[in-house]
């Protein structure tokens, strides 16, 4: 078998690093350890986006990569983390589905994933197309992660979990989108997040609770 | 075939009953030291068996012949399983006949022969500790199919001593499949030779045990078996785990004397590191409750799956 | 390249003023001068590429062809109209306690940033400063819609949020794939994603990518259009918001994501040779039309029977733009002008008359014509328009698609007929009452703005009897642009 160089191989490390934080994220019960596990992923994407630097010249990709670090690592986990001390909602929460249903449906999500990505990355030219279909894979768990969660904080960061995926997918088959529209997503991401937590407050004044089933009042035809 | 090579496969047989209770005696002391207690004898292990050996047996007056068949087949078992795992040496004459699904289905044979043994008394706990048993079990074996599928397909082959030397064979590469399998395959060992955090092999506290639940009616030359086989089954657990993560060292071939000789003293020095590695996960992991082992296997599957995926669409 | 700069910096720059200056009576007044000079910036832009063809500006970051300047010049138009019905809404909504002095600083800076926002969606060449433009319209109109901080809006906002972040995230992945495809051709510099850049070479970029990334795009930018399925949120964000905010909702936001549906699909009808993207738009049109059309008749909240109005309406402009063809083109363009000055002219109508009854829900609004005949007749007319009355310019719209696909698409033609049917019967039956039933007495501390309404439904009246030369001669350009 034909052996990758070292930087290709620990991209892929890092691919498979990222889908299994996805799935841990999925099984995480505890908000607090939800987060961690958000910041550990942050730090697997600035690793891996370093490294496509490193391996290919492709010098913006360290900017990206810093400010993949910067905000994902340090900047939304410290809000995330201020807001639920703030807000005092540290435990578990339940969920619509169980555990391992929610696993075997994205182990499901996982195969559909490779299976669309296989021909678009038998015509990528990167080193590192193979990683598309994870970073499809990662963007449809946290999607599912979003479904069947029923807290407010849960979902936002499952939101953020999908940008994730989507950042991975713009650097793992094209090398990194323009730094303008980089610096733009970012800054949307941001915006997103403090606004959100600017909601979680108005919500629980609302409804003394960050549950989402009392987001359920407005139905068709009411 | 020829004479060295079952002189090769006689050894290995040889060395896994020898080393089995050793091995057993070395993760109990492991234990003791990282809980800070005095540690039992090394050899423990050995004069017990021993004194199981002297003993009368004492079999319930209701036991069917089952009971008593029990522990020779699950011994006979798990020597079979001994005699396919390359631990010393690729080039096995016995290995020819089964392969790595047999492998499972080995001891799959094992389970259902003791946990029929234990509801054949009737007692509460043995059919406690059998239908617990079959419920890990359940969970347990198709993760295990899975992390041997992954290192089938890495290396094209299900017979266990072609996969030791394709991946002892292959460039130094970075396989985030085999650390996915690895670690699946650790959680799955764990279950299956009724460790912690699934079972307790230190206990016998009736709500929590497992498999101490299952053999509590047998006494003397009969439990001697079992305990013996319980030693061979971790001791085989082990060598696949060596051989599928960790192949250096394992000598190729069978003409090479000097390297089955070389092998030993390897295959020694990473039972001991493996030993104290499973004495520190169980001395820092807690038992967890038995409804929660669905969870830890179904996690264990699922990272085995993942990595059989992320070996289809990474090709490594 | 000036007006451009102007036509994004005023509403910028009025934004922040607006966020800096406070709550003062002359706040609304500044929103309304910044959305006049937009607008009028708007105009010299469009009186510019009308004379000179298309142009790029800035290092190709901008691009303006006749497609999207009408849409500039109709987005700052209804911006500009809007900002003036919601200078006296705005002032009871305040008298009445509904809305603080934050707010409605919130509210005015928000107003302009969406603005901004929409128009640098419409003016950019770039696919991914599109994508972080709705991105941040979404913002800004999540913030819009939870103004009033009730349990309902913060759960419209909440669902609006969730539903158009994931959708767009499906968006930004289209973006990716797009650019993967183009980055073979094009080079890994910025130039893969400019729209211009992607248009020239849109035949020879891959059709397997292509096709992919058209469903996700579609899927994305489809969910801030409102189409079924993925319309969940826009009835509740339209019914719990500021009736301003709805009617931009509708009249701009909605115009501004089909744009970009449009953008794509005119690159990956040029890379695929089969009818696919066509299908996948007529597909999503044709289901928005159908299921809108019922649901029209379960509503008994006044604002949330327009915005399932609006949905009916984009699927339909969907649907024309699906078919493709000049004609087709020709009458969808015409009917996001018209749908947009319509249905912005009935919000603004609905405001007034919700807030004078006190109430949304269509029970109690009731005999309009006696109490307050300008708001009733506003409303009446406005609903008639919409509801495709000749001889207003929704009629003419209308009858071009129906005949286009009774040519070309004879299949849907039926459907597309009882939906219209469907949504006849039941948007009149229940407006009808509410003009000219038994009156319910209430007076408003301030005069309305009816103004507005009156100039977009004459727009929209003269539209279907006579479109001027230059504005037809635009739409077929723009038609044959989008192919």
């Amino acid at each position: 078998m034909n052996v990758l160089p070292l930087y290709a191989q620990l991209i892929n490390l890092f691919a498979a690093i990222l889908l299994l934080l996805s799935f841990a994220m999925l099984a995480q019960r505890r908000v607090l350890s939800l987060i961690d596990l958000f910041a550990a992923q942050g730090l697997a994407l600035a690793a891996s986006t370093a490294i496509v630097a490193f391996g290919t010249g492709q010098h913006h990709l360290y900017w990206s990569a810093g400010l993949t670090l910067v905000l994902k690592v340090f900047l939304l986990p410290w809000i995330l983390y201020r807001l639920i001390r703030q807000l005092d909602v540290k435990w578990d929460f339940e969920r619509l589905i169980n555990v391992p249903t929610t696993m075997l449906i994205g182990i499901v999500l996982v195969v559909f994933s490779f299976n669309l990505a296989v021909p678009i990355s038998q015509l990528a030219s990167t080193v590192t197309r193979s990683t598309l279909g994870i970073a499809m894979a990662c963007v449809m768990l946290s999607f599912l992660m979003m479904i069947t969660r029923r807290k407010a904080i849960p979902q936002v960061i499952g939101f953020l979990s999908m940008e994730n995926g989507l950042f991975f997918a713009a650097t793992s088959a094209t090398y990194g989108m323009p730094m303008v529209v980089e610096l733009g997503i970012a800054l949307d991401v941001l915006v997103g997040v403090l606004i959100l937590g600017v909601f979680f407050f108005q919500i629980r004044e609302q409804f003394d609770s960050l549950d989402l089933k009392h987001l359920e009042k407005l139905k068709e035809g009411e | 075939m020829t004479a060295t090579a079952l002189l090769s496969q006689a050894v290995q047989l040889a060395l896994a009953l020898a080393l089995a209770p050793l091995l057993v005696g070395w993760v109990n002391q492991c234990r003791a030291w990282l809980s800070n207690r005095s540690a039992p004898p090394l050899l423990l292990p050995y004069r017990t068996i021993r004194k199981l050996f002297m003993k009368d047996a004492v079999v319930a007056s209701n036991a069917s012949p089952l009971f008593r068949l029990t522990p020779y087949v699950v011994f006979g078992a798990m020597c079979c399983a001994a005699a396919i795992v390359p631990s010393l040496a690729t080039d096995l004459p016995f290995a020819l006949a089964a392969d790595t699904i047999a492998l499972v289905g080995l001891f799959a044979l094992a389970r259902v022969f003791i946990a029929l043994a234990a509801m054949d008394i009737g007692t509460a706990f043995g059919s406690l500790g059998a239908r617990r048993e079959m419920f890990v079990g359940f969970l347990a074996e198709p993760a295990l199919l899975m992390v041997l599928f992954t290192a089938s397909l890495i290396s094209g082959s299900t017979s266990l001593p072609s996969i030791v030397d394709t991946l002892a064979h292959r460039e130094l590469a970075i396989y985030p499949s085999l650390a996915f399998a690895g670690v699946a395959f650790t959680m799955v060992s764990l279950a299956e030779n009724a460790r912690i955090p699934v079972d307790n092999p230190a206990t016998h506290l009736e709500l929590t045990m497992i498999h101490e639940a299952m053999v509590l009616e047998y006494s003397a030359r009969h439990l001697a078996l079992i305990e013996w086989a319980s030693a061979l089954k971790l001791f085989n657990y082990s060598c696949i785990g060596l051989a599928l993560f960790f192949p250096f060292g394992i000598a190729q071939g069978s003409e090479n004397w000097a390297a089955i000789a070389l092998a030993v003293p390897v295959l020694v020095g990473k039972l001991a590191l493996g030993g104290f590695l499973l004495a520190l996960i169980e001395t820092v992991s807690a038992k967890m409750r038995i409804f929660r082992a669905p969870e830890f296997l179904g996690t264990a599957f699922l990272l085995a799956v993942l990595a059989m995926l992320v070996h289809l669409l990474l090709g490594s | 390249m000036i007006e451009i700069l102007a036509v994004l910096g005023i509403p910028l720059a009025g934004g922040l003023v607006l966020a800096l200056m406070g709550e003062r009576d002359e706040a609304a007044i500044v929103n309304i001068v910044a959305s006049f000079a937009t607008f009028v910036a708007a105009a010299v832009l469009t009186a510019r590429v009308v004379t000179d063809g298309p142009m790029l500006a800035l290092d190709k970051l901008f691009f303006v062809d006749s497609f999207n300047v009408f849409l500039v010049a109709l987005t700052a138009f209804v911006g500009f109209t809007t900002s003036i019905f919601s200078r006296p809404y705005m002032r009871i909504e305040r008298e009445r306690g509904h809305v603080n002095a934050a707010r409605l600083r919130l509210y005015h800076s928000m107003y302009q940033l969406f603005n901004f926002t929409m128009l640098l969606a419409l003016l950019t060449n770039n696919m991914g400063i599109l994508w972080v433009a709705l991105e941040a319209a979404t913002l800004t109109t999540v913030l819009l819609v939870s103004l009033y901080r009730t349990p309902a809006s913060l759960e419209a906002a909440w669902k609006y949020f969730i539903l158009c972040g994931v959708g767009i995230a499906q968006a930004l992945f289209g973006t990716i794939l797009l650019f993967f495809a183009a980055e073979k051709l094009l080079g890994a510099g910025g130039g893969a994603l400019l729209w211009t850049e992607l248009d020239a070479v849109k035949g020879q970029l891959e059709p397997t990518v292509l096709s992919l990334a058209f469903v996700f795009l579609l899927v994305g930018y489809g969910t801030k259009v409102g189409l079924v399925p993925l319309h969940n949120w826009l009835p509740d964000a339209h019914a719990e918001g500021p009736t301003p905010v709805s009617a931009v909702l509708s009249g701009l936001l909605l115009n501004v994501a089909l744009y970009a549906v449009v953008r794509c699909k005119v690159l990956v009808e040029g890379a695929i040779p089969t009818a696919f993207a066509k299908n996948l738009m007529m597909g999503f049109g044709l289901l928005s039309v159908v299921v809108a059309a019922f649901l029209l008749s379960r509503q008994k909240d006044i604002k949330r029977l327009f915005a399932y109005s609006s949905i009916e309406h984009m699927g339909i402009i969907t649907f024309a733009f699906g078919m493709g063809g000049a004609i087709a083109n020709f009458a969808g363009l015409l009917h996001m002008t018209v749908h947009s000055l319509t249905k912005s002219a009935i919000f603004f109508a609905v405001g007034h008359a919700t807030q004078k009854c006190g109430t949304q829900a269509i029970d109690g609004i009731r005999g309009l014509i006696t109490t307050s005949p300008v708001i009733g007749w506003g409303l009446m007319i406005g609903t008639l328009a919409i509801l495709g009355m000749p001889p207003f310019g929704v009629f003419a719209s209308e009858f071009l698609i129906l005949t286009t696909a009774m040519r070309e698409q004879p299949w849907a033609t039926p459907f597309l007929l009882v939906a219209l049917g469907i949504a006849f019967a039941s948007v009149f039956s229940k407006v009808q009452p509410m003009a000219f039933g038994e009156p319910v007495e209430a007076r408003l501390p301030h005069r309305p703005a009816m103004i507005p309404v009156f100039v977009h439904l004459a727009i929209v009246l003269m539209l279907g009897l006579w479109i001027p030369p230059f504005l037809a001669a635009w739409y077929r350009q723009a038609a044959l642009l989008i192919g």
